[in-house]
Parts: C-alpha cells; structure tokens; sequence
C-alpha cells in the first residue's frame, strides 16, 4: 500500500521534471530562434544596401567614350610656327574636336544641328586632346583615331539609365542624336573605358569630368590633421586619468563630462569649430585643417574612452610586479601598461578615425560645403571630403551624378573597410607577440 | 631553546626592519592594530594567522605597496636599517628596490623570460654593458634554481612557463636587483607540493644572502623554512617567537589554538 503511493509520488515528481525540461528545452530553442532572425534581419539590411549601392555605383567606374579622326591641324589651333609649352597649352583645341565630330558626319548642316552634334561629346573632351598634344607635339599636321569622352547624356544612354528609343518621354537626346549615336556605334566607335577621371580629377559641373581624387585628398588630409591632434591628446588623457589622476569628485566630474561628450550630436562640434577656429582664430575657410580639428573634437572621447578601457583591462598584477622591482609609477606606465594597451587603444583610434572619416554635418558647418574644382595641395587649401563629395553629388539633378553618388559611396565604403581591416590586423600582430 | 626565550625580543642589533605600533585603516576598517616586530637580519620570518587577520596587510606596509591603495593610511613607525619607511624624504623607488617581493599569483611580464629578469637591473642601472647585464641575469636564474630548465629558451615568453617556474622567475627577478628583504606573500599556494618543495629549498639558500618574511598559511611550510614565526589574529600581532618554540610551546592559547588546528 505504502510502496504504491510511493511510487505514484515519484512517477509525478518524474513527470514535473521532465515537463520542466521540455519547457526549458523549449525556452531555449526559442531564444536561439529570436537570435537567428535578428542576425538575419541585419545581414539583410546590409545586404539590401550593399547590393543598391554597387548595383547603382557599379557603372560609373566605366565611362563612355568615342574614337573620332582628329585632324591636329595648328592654323586651326591658332598655333602657327610656335610650340613652346605656353602655346601649346593655351590652343584652341575645342575646335579641333569639333572640326572632327563634323567630319565624321559630313551630311549634317546647319547650326543648331552642328550644336546638336557637338554636344555628344564631353566639354572636357578637348582636354584629352591637350594631354595628347602636350605629350607629343610631333602629332600636330597629322591625322590619328582619338577616344575622347561622351557627353554624360550620351554615356547614361549607352549604359542604359535613360530611353534610347526617339520621341520617348524623358530622352535626353535628340532623334538626331539617337541616330548619330547608333551610327557610332555600329562603326564600333563607342565604347565603355575605365573611368580615370574619377580617381584623378576634383569636382565638376559636367558630372563625365567629375572626379573624386580632390575629396580623397581633402579626406586624407582632414584625418591626418584629427589623428595628429587626438591620437597623442587623447592618449595622454587616459593614461593621467587612468593611472595617476586622484580618484575625486574633480575627476569623477571630468570623467563624466567625456562620456557625455561623446554622446552630443557633432553638429554642435561644427558650430564650435565655427565660432572658436573660424570666427575667433580667423583660420581659412573650408579647410582640411579646420575639418581635421573639428574631427579631432568628435573623435576624443571616442579614443579617450577606449583608451581607458583598454588601459583598465591591463592586469594589476603587472603593475604591482614593476611597481615592487622599484619601478616608477612613469616607467610602469611606459614599459608594461601602455604597451599592453596598445592594441585596444589603436583598434579604438582606426575607429574614431572611421567614424570621423564618415562624419558630414559639422563640415558642412564650417564651410567644407563649398564647391571645389583644385585638388588641394595642403591642409590651408579649400578642400571637399568624401561624405561632404557624396553629399553634394546625390543632391545634383543630373542622372549622370545619381550613379556617381553611389560610386563615391562605394569609394568611402572601400576606405572604411580598409581601416576596419587595418585595425583588425593591427589586433592581430600586437596580440601574436605572446 | 632557554637561550632564545631570554633574548629580548626588541633586540635592535639584530633588526632589519622594525614596526613600532603601526596601525593600518582601510577607510573605516582597523586592519592593523598596534604592530610591534621585529625581523632579523639573514632570517626567515614567517607570518602566520586566519585569512584576514592582516599578513598581506603588514607586509604590504615594509614595501609601501600600500601607498597604491586609495584610502589606505598607516600610522607607526616602520624602520628598515633605523631609517623610517614613511619619512617624507624617502624615496619611494629606491626603498622598493632594496624591500623586493613575490607575489601570491605568479606575475610574470608578458616579455621574454630574459627580459623578465633582466628589467630590474635595467631601470636600477645595475649593468654598465650588456656582458654584465647578462651575468646578472643567468646568476639570478641559477640561484632561483630556474637557469636549468630554461637555459635554451631565454627568448620565450615568460607567461609560457609552468606555475611553479613562473613563481621561481619572479623570484630570480626579485634577486636580480640585489634586495636586502624580500616579501614573499604566499608564494607557494598556486603551485603543487613538488614545485613548492623547490622554492622552500631556494628560500632556506636565499637566507643567506637576503632578509626574507614569507606568509603562508601552511603550518608545515612555516615550521621547514623559518626561523622565526609570528601569529596575527584580527589584525593583532598575538605572539612572535622562534619558530621551535612557537610550534612546540606556544604561550599564547589563540595560538595554540591555531596550530593545532582547532580554528582558522
Ligand atoms: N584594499 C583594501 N580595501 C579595504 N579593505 C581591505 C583591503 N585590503 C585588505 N582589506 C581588509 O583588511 C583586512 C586584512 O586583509 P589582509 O589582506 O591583510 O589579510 P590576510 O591576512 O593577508 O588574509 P589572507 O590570508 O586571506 O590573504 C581584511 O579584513 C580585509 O578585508
Ligand atoms: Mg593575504
């Protein structure tokens, strides 16, 4: 009797156990689950926006170009006799191209027709001619095919951004045009090249002259002005907060006031680089110095805050084995704590940089906005920065500039990448030391 | 043994380092109540007593280790040679070079085993070459009675060492600066009975050289490598005497109490 109730008793408590198992098993696969869509979610977040950018981008690393017979003729090119450097850059090479395009379609007459024609080719398609010639004068009297670059209309109907079909709304082209085109094409005279100027020239109106190289410039010495600022400032400041600054209620009250600052929207840093390194230091205008300093303010805390973490991680163990050999608190700081640190402190600076890399507002603040051809040759020259570049692309009309913002995106996207990877290695070779 | 009992037990002659009521407060907390001791010279001073009655605490004071601690203060007298630990005018790093210590968790320097040994004598500039500086180091690993083990890998990494030749590593590097006392805060209690019979081995050596106060909560390992003994309880110091007598004849019944393992 007895031993039955017993062993209702435990085959109940049996029972419970194993349903809280099945709960518990249950919980977790549910956890696991909530995981898996969360990780998916984002993947495809980024997969979504990785696949526009390069799908809209892709296309502007080719550009359109047409091969023509150009005739260098020198009393067409105003040149005469001269060709010293002077006279060869300043010739007048536009009527050249012309002269060229109206050649290889001899039947078209008239002005507005001649205009028509001229405008499938690029403004800045005299300018290849200039290269050739400066290069080589030897060419001029001669006859030779030239690839010059497509007007950007041209180059959107080739690559199939706009209608090529004749009377279509939205065709940028002429009927005219469209036949023109068609034509070259057929003798394969048109053709998709390597878009160089995108990687050599600053800024343009004509989005087929655009080019970035002028905001990689600005960008590299923006940066190189915030990594010479925060780097050593910012070290400095973790090491004294970290290991020599008196724990009270002034250095609670600073640490505070640096986690804060890390978390106020950078535009106000920009109206602060604007009143204080502008208005009251006087400094130039669009500058990469400016920026570079505005920058830096963004990017302190980051590093100072990262700097601190990476210092704290650093076993007081190791202090206390120098600090007991006689070392000073300057020589434990030097010899053991802050090469232990390194790592972490650089891994957080590549950060910050990539964060200030990527940072547009508080430029716009002090005029880095500005529309700038020169690339610039220091830090005091007006300069652009790529977001600043992306930015002022993606708000031009042109459908030529829509896969040129996406380009430049996939430029800055590039450099982001690359200090990610920098910091990553540079994790990896500290760390493989022991 | 009637002998040792009649020695006065303030005999300053023979005192390497004296404490004369030193009090220790962690903020509120009275960790160190009215320290009165003295440790001989070429002796080896055994610290024993219940977790938390003030071992560490005290050696902690003749390095002034505890100047590192926040709200640490010491109050007393603390002398090493007649000369007072806490005056104004001493100089921190040089008295740490001269009160060398060992910490309970081997902590070797993510370096090589050389430079591990060698960092002391670096920043002391105890070495006018590297032929000296070289000496310095194998003497040290020999008399740590490491140099055997390691000879061949003096570029590894110290971390890669076993626990009880990392211990044995930062005793070389403690002697590498040439201390007179060295601090040893339970050296043995992360290593097994083997590696530890090593380092008793070398601490029964080292005494003749060097000044050393080791804590341990072995009663056996106090008992095999001391001379003297003192037992703290609650941060008091209960008795101090040779070690002989204080493990046959202790006078004090906490003591007796301790050793033979009725409580801590
Ligand atoms: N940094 C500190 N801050 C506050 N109190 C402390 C600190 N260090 C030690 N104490 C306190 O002082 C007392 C003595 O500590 P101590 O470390 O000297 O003990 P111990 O005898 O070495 O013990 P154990 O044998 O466990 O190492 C303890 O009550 C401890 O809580
Ligand atoms: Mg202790």
């Amino acid at each position: 009797m007895t031993e039955m109730v017993e062993k209702s008793v435990a085959r109940t408590a049996t029972d419970t156990a194993a349903a809280r198992l099945k709960r518990r098993y249950a919980a977790e696969r549910r956890f696991k689950a909530y995981g898996i869509v969360a990780i998916a979610l984002a993947l495809g977040f980024l997969a979504t926006l990785l696949i526009t950018v390069f799908s809209n981008g892709a296309t502007a690393f080719v550009q359109t170009e047409m091969r023509l017979d150009v005739t260098f003729d020198a009393s067409e090119m105003g040149l005469g006799d001269d060709r010293s450097p002077d006279a060869l850059a300043g010739a007048n090479y536009l009527a050249v191209v012309k002269n060229a395009i109206y050649a290889r379609f001899p039947e078209v007459e008239g002005r507005s027709a001649r205009r028509e024609l001229a405008a499938m080719l690029s403004n800045g398609a005299d300018i290849t001619l200039r290269d050739l010639v400066q290069d080589d004068p030897s060419v001029i009297g001669t006859t030779r095919p030239v690839w010059m670059i497509a007007s950007d209309d041209v180059d959107m109907a080739i690559k199939g951004h706009i209608p090529r079909t004749p009377g279509t709304d939205g065709a940028r082209l002429s009927d005219q045009q469209l036949g023109w085109l068609e034509a070259l094409e057929q003798s394969g005279a048109v053709e998709l090249k390597f878009n160089t100027l995108l990687f050599t020239t600053g800024d343009s109106r004509e989005p087929e002259l655009a080019g970035l190289w002028g905001a990689i410039v600005g960008s590299f010495f923006s940066l190189s002005i915030t990594l010479m600022v925060c780097f050593p400032l910012g070290v400095a400041t973790a090491v004294y907060l970290e290991e020599f600054a008196p724990k009270n209620r002034w250095t609670d009250l600073i640490e505070v006031n640096i986690n804060n600052l890390a978390a106020v929207p950078s535009v106000v840093f920009g109206l602060l680089g604007l009143a204080i390194f502008l208005n009251f230091f006087g400094m130039p205008r669009s500058a990469p110095l400016v920026g570079g300093l505005v920058l830096a303010l963004i990017s302190l805390p980051t590093i100072i805050i990262a700097g601190r973490a990476a210092l704290k991680a650093v076993p007081p163990s190791i202090r206390e084995a120098a600090m007991g050999l006689g070392a000073s608190r300057l020589q434990v700081v030097t010899d053991h704590v802050l090469p232990l640190a390194m790592p972490g402190i650089l891994t957080g600076t590549i950060l910050g940089m990539a964060h200030a890399l990527g940072e547009t507002a508080p430029l716009l603040m002090i005029g880095m906005v500005a529309f700038i051809v020169d690339i610039p040759g220091s830090p005091f020259d007006p300069a652009a920065v790529l977001p600043v570049q992306v930015y002022l692309w993606a708000d031009s009309p042109e459908r030529a500039f829509v896969e040129r913002t996406s380009a430049a995106i996939i430029v800055l996207l590039f450099f982001l990448a690359a200090m990610n990877l920098a910091a990553i290695l540079l994790r990896k070779k500290f760390e493989r030391r022991w | 043994m009637s002998l040792a009992l009649s020695l006065p037990e303030t005999d300053s002659r023979l005192a390497k380092v004296t404490a004369r009521d030193v009090n220790v407060h962690y903020a509120e907390k009275h960790a160190l109540k009215h320290v009165d001791l003295d440790i001989r010279s070429n002796e080896v001073t055994a610290l024993i007593g219940p977790s938390g009655c003030g071992k560490s605490t005290f050696l902690r004071c003749v390095n002034r280790m505890n100047d590192m601690i926040e709200n640490c203060r010491v109050t007393g007298l603390l002398t090493l040679d007649g000369d007072d630990v806490y005056d104004r005018k001493i100089d921190v790093v040089q008295l740490r070079a001269r009160v060398g210590m060992v910490f309970q968790k081997p902590n070797p320097f993510p370096k090589s085993i050389y430079d591990n040994v060698a960092y002391g004598p670096r920043i002391h500039g105890m070495a006018r070459d590297q032929g000296e500086l070289d000496e310095i180091v194998m003497t040290s690993l020999e008399r740590a009675g490491l140099l055997a083990e390691v000879k061949d890998r003096l570029l590894e990494a110290g971390t890669g060492l076993s626990g009880g030749q990392q211990q044995r590593l930062c005793i070389a590097r403690a002697i590498a600066v040439a201390p007179e006392v060295i601090l040893m805060d339970e050296p043995c209690s992360a290593l097994d009975p083997i590696a530890t019979a090593k380092v008793e081995e070398l601490i029964d050596e080292l005494r003749e050289n060097f000044t050393i106060v080791i804590v341990t909560h072995s009663m056996q390992q106090a008992a095999r490598v001391s001379q003297r003994t003192a037992f703290f309880h609650l941060g008091e110091l209960v008795e101090v005497g040779d070690t002989e007598q204080i493990f046959t004849n202790p006078q004090h019944p906490l003591t007796q109490g301790y050793i033979t393992g009725r409580f801590g």
